[in-house]
């Protein structure tokens, strides 16, 4: 009975390095969309005390002095980057869970009774170093929340092959008592308080307690985390992932938006944008929701979040019908006399695109029902062509600030990496 | 010269092999699942991509590998799955740059460029010398 878990190493950071041999060994840093705050940082950089999630502004002067290499995000590459580590495990193991873009779960049962599975993972971890250049990390454990224990243990340990694996029954002790409790995974932190005043600090003693009494004291939930710590499955590797529950698209604004011939082109695109994904999920919306907010760092001007939802009666993925909502949605939460700093839409209750419920009255603003049409849309905007829709803002996605991306070395002919 | 021909290019195939090129972006490979149903086109992919996951393009600059028949700009297929052996051409990462040239291993391991106006590099004691992958093919556009 095992499972693994692969983690990409400071993923973005890595990445990155892939290209730009000058930076062996430089710390690097990556910035969310914006360039607002800290996402990634390489190991040098958390040497330096850099922290997760910091904003820019504050480190700025001091990483960049000490001789830091800073990045806007270049979510392009890391997706094909991270297309490319699946693609490798997919290869290799017969049951693959993509969790996140730099983590997957592995299903090893069938591989266990024909290799030593700590040497499979590394083995596995010097195949995709050398076929991608992208580090990772791997734990190997009988239960999925035992995975992330051996692979926090990577780190307390400093394994040098940075595989480790906890099978036995002493292993798992051993891993379990240094793991404080809130380093389980689903244990937050409001969980975590209450577990601390129950003088349970470390996930043996989280796991020492019967199961039972966990489900009537708490929930089932973390009924599920302690018998999954107590070495019993209860989360299997999940290959085909369920469709997506909602589509955001939001963005913080380089520079403030006062007015609303400003903001609707911005929120215009949103919506395009967002249908867009919808419709590239093969799903239909009834929900369309939008939201803005002024910024919580300016506290000395006037604050302001406004957020509207709009039903629709028949599901749609028609841009025109999604824009008309937005419009609905966004003209009575816009104030004048603030500084908007962020806006963004959510299309939320789903229903497949090919299912149809009719309304037993007639719908007021029926959907336009040709789907032809945006399909036609699409396909003229995957080539250089754009088609905009009126309201949109056809000059920038939206006043964006973001300017020390690195090139799509592996997606654009344009951008190839150089070779002298 | 003696040419073969290999066969034809379908003309209402043309965008599907050329077309996500240009469009989709690289992807450097990936073997699309609909690649498989289609039959008789050559797909330029497959001809020069064996390994899509391992496998990075990247753009030649200057003339050092001209007797190697890679001119400036051509677009390197750099497979990082296949180990060089002595004269593979490689792309490789020295002085924190890459560079692409013919790995020699003997006499004495250096990088040599095919073109007798560029010297050969050597590797010094406290250099760092990496190979990124192993060059199989070139594409130059006239």
């Amino acid at each position: 009975m095992a499972l693994a878990l692969v983690d990409c190493e400071s993923f973005y950071a890595s990445c990155e390095r892939i290209f730009r041999p000058d930076l062996k060994n430089i710390p690097i840093v990556v910035l969310s969309n914006n360039d607002g705050c800290v996402i990634a940082r390489s190991t040098e950089a958390k040497r330096m005390g850099i922290g997760m999630g910091v904003p820019w502004f504050k480190v700025k002067k001091d990483f960049l002095s000490q001789g830091g290499e800073v990045f806007s995000s270049n979510f392009t590459f890391y997706g094909d980057m991270s297309a490319r580590v699946m693609n490798i495990l997919e290869g290799f193991v017969p049951e693959v869970e993509v969790y996140s873009i730099d983590e997957a779960f592995l299903g090893l049962d069938s591989l266990e009774e024909h290799y030593n599975l700590y040497d499979f993972g590394c083995h596995m971890r010097s195949l995709i170093r050398r076929w991608t250049g992208v580090p990772v990390r791997i734990g190997i454990a009988p239960t999925k929340t035992l995975t992330k224990i051996a692979l926090n243990e990577v780190k307390r340990l400093n394994v040098p092959t940075k595989v480790h694996q906890i099978s036995t029954r002493q292993e798992i002790r051993e891993a379990l008592i240094n793991t404080p409790v809130n380093e389980v995974w689903g244990v937050g932190r409001r969980l975590t308080e209450h577990l601390n005043k129950a003088k349970i600090t470390n996930a043996l003693q989280l796991a020492e307690i019967d199961p039972q009494h966990i489900r009537r004291k708490f929930n089932v939930v973390l009924e599920r985390t302690v018998r999954e710590l107590r070495g019993q499955r209860c989360l299997n590797i999940e290959d085909n992932i369920s469709a997506k529950k909602q589509i955001v698209v939001s963005r913080s604004f380089g520079a403030r938006v006062t007015d609303l011939k400003t903001l609707r082109p911005i929120v215009s695109n949103f919506a395009v944008r967002a249908t867009e994904k919808l419709r590239h999920e093969k799903q239909k919306c009834s929900q369309v929701s939008v939201f803005v907010r002024t910024s919580p760092f300016s506290d000395h001007k006037p604050q302001h979040r406004g957020y509207k939802t709009i039903e629709l009666f028949t599901p749609t993925n028609d841009t025109r019908d999604i824009l008309m909502a937005a419009k609905q949605a966004l003209l009575p939460i816009f104030r004048s006399g603030y500084d908007y700093a962020k806006a963004g839409i959510l299309l939320s209750r789903f229903t497949n695109e090919t299912t149809k419920q009719y309304s037993l009255f007639k719908d007021p603003n029926e959907p336009k029902e040709n789907s032809k049409f945006m399909e036609y849309i699409d396909q003229l905007n995957n080539y250089e062509t754009q088609i905009y829709f009126a309201s949109q803002n056809t000059r920038s996605w939206s006043p964006m600030k973001q300017n020390m991306t690195s090139p799509k070395y592996t997606t654009s002919w344009y951008e190839l990496p150089i070779a002298k | 010269m003696k040419v073969n021909y290999i066969g034809k290019i379908s003309e209402e195939n043309l965008p599907a092999i050329f077309v996500p090129y240009f469009l989709e972006s690289v992807h450097a490979g990936f073997p699309s699942p609909a690649s498989d149903y289609i039959e008789s086109p050559i797909d330029l992919n497959k001809h020069l991509i064996k390994n899509g996951a391992a496998t990075f393009l990247v753009r030649a600059q200057g003339q050092s590998m001209l007797g190697s028949g890679i001119t400036d700009q051509a677009v390197l297929v750099v497979d990082r799955s296949i180990k060089p052996t002595h004269n593979s051409i490689v792309v490789a990462s020295i002085d924190g740059e890459f560079v692409c040239k013919r790995l020699k291993l003997k006499p004495k391991m250096c990088l040599m460029p095919d073109n007798p106006d560029y010297p050969p590099i050597f590797i010094n004691h406290g250099q760092e010398l990496e190979i990124v992958g192993t060059v199989t093919a070139a594409i130059n556009k006239f």
